[in-house]
């Protein structure tokens, strides 16, 4: 608990209030997003395995029409149930993490009263298209996730999660022989649309660049806590 | 205070949770019950009728002053199916989030204070409607309003349905909304006048209770409710 002097007394947090109604410091929401089967959900279970021991996590889940990934998740056993939520989406995920985010705040907030107190809360978006990011008011940073078998000219053609998410990772990348995908090719062309804007090449299978994201979420938790 | 609030408060796009409802549309159109623009307009006028006239009611009546806790209750008396309940609490809770950054007041922090996990959403539109200086009678607009345009944003996602159609079929239904409202907005003077929450109307369609507790239960479904 990061006890604050400059205490807010409105019943409720809105959107991104850095503080909950009792003073203390929220926990740090990182969104997740990207084209459906890029291993969003794949990616959450590693961060999850790599940060529990050390911090008090949790997900939001938003599918677009089931369950699964909550789902996937609970069967992975990564957190215990309590600490996992599914949004249910009305088929749109990007209106739920960025038009029209008063579920995953909700999510959110009830997380952190009924799990709490967490160090951070992995939003995940369902599968959804390029242009999908999520809301300032919901996130603090974004996680945008593509791999490599979808085509490896996604970072050329830019958009705005390639663009500006705050980490673009580039997962199977242990496909790039079978599929045909130049990972040279792909991070010279994230490089040109990111400038400094860090890139992570992951492969789960062999375990590469796990670490690489865990660390980067570290970062941004020392500097939300500072 | 503005009327053009109004426009505000009752844009589809108003960031308050309705996107991923159906207003009990996906279940009928699973049950066969909504193939196309004619069924959705039929569905649309029952819907009207019954949850459209106690939402609306229930909105004028907050507006009018009524008390919120008793309203609360009135409208759960009102709403047999549990999952109905929790999805009108959930939207009114989001509303109200939603309300509290467009219309601070005192009011509304009041009431999310009193509701954590939100008030019935006919209830709190009331109390917003208010905050944002509107009347008994906008409110009840909205409330009427959203009854129809709900499922039939929803059947166009559903169906697939020519989005030109379904906004016919709410074009159809405007006269219909305006009786509907004036008949909302009468009950609701009754009852906070004299007669109480308890004479509010209470117009229900069991198949739509039915078709919620249903629908709740699927493992892969597109909307909320």
């Amino acid at each position: 608990m990061h006890l604050d002097h400059d205490h807010h007394h409105g019943p409720v947090a809105l959107s991104a209030d850095a503080h909950r109604p009792d003073g203390s410091r929220r926990a740090l929401r990182i969104g997740l997003g990207g084209p459906v089967g890029s291993g969003k959900t794949a990616t959450v279970a590693a961060l999850c395995r790599a940060l529990r021991t050390e911090l008090s996590l949790a997900v939001v889940t938003n599918d677009i029409y089931t369950r699964e990934d909550a789902e996937f998740l609970l069967r992975e056993a990564v957190l215990p149930p309590e600490r996992i939520t599914a949004v249910e989406t009305g088929a749109c995920p990007h209106t739920a993490i960025r038009d029209d985010i008063s579920a995953n705040l909700e999510a959110v907030e009830d997380l952190e009263d009924e799990a709490g107190p967490l160090d951070l809360i992995l939003v995940e978006s369902g599968g959804d298209n390029l242009t999908a990011t999520f809301s300032k008011g919901l996130v603090d940073a974004q996680i945008f996730v593509i791999d490599v078998a979808g085509g490896d000219d996604i970072p050329r053609k830019g958009g705005p999660g390639v663009t500006t998410a705050d980490l673009l990772v580039v997962n199977k990348t242990d496909l790039a022989p079978y599929v045909g995908s130049d990972l040279a090719r792909m991070a010279a062309d994230a490089k040109a649309q990111r400038a400094e804007l860090p890139v992570v090449f992951q492969s789960l299978r062999s375990g590469t660049g796990v670490a690489d994201v865990a660390a980067w979420v570290r970062e941004r938790l020392a500097a939300w806590t500072a | 205070m503005s009327r053009a609030a109004l426009l505000v408060l009752a844009d589809g796009r108003f960031p308050a949770g309705g996107h991923a409802h159906s207003g009990g549309a996906e279940a009928a159109v699973k049950a066969g019950r909504i193939t196309g623009a004619a069924d959705l307009e039929e569905y649309c006028r029952g819907r009207l009728h019954t949850a459209g006239l106690v939402a609306g009611a229930f909105a004028a009546a907050a507006v009018l002053g009524a008390d919120v806790r008793e309203l609360d209750a009135a409208a759960d008396a009102r709403t047999p199916s549990a999952a109905l309940r929790g999805a009108a609490r959930r939207l009114g809770r989001q509303l109200l989030r939603a309300a509290r950054a467009a219309w601070p007041s005192a009011e509304l922090d009041a009431l999310a204070r009193e509701f954590p996990k939100g008030a019935h959403q006919p209830v709190v539109l009331g109390v917003v409607a208010r905050a944002a200086g509107l009347s008994a009678v906008d409110a009840a607009y909205c409330a009427a309003y959203e009854s129809v345009s709900g499922p039939a944003t929803a059947v166009v996602r559903l169906l697939s349905l020519d989005p030109f159609e379904a906004t016919g079929v709410l074009a159809r239904l405007a006269a219909e909304v305006d009786l509907v409202v004036d008949r909302a907005v009468e009950a609701a003077r009754e009852a906070v006048e004299e007669a109480g929450v308890d004479a509010l109307p209470a117009a229900s369609a069991p198949l739509s209770e039915i078709g919620a507790e249903w629908h709740a239960g699927w493992a892969v479904r597109l909307f909320a409710s």
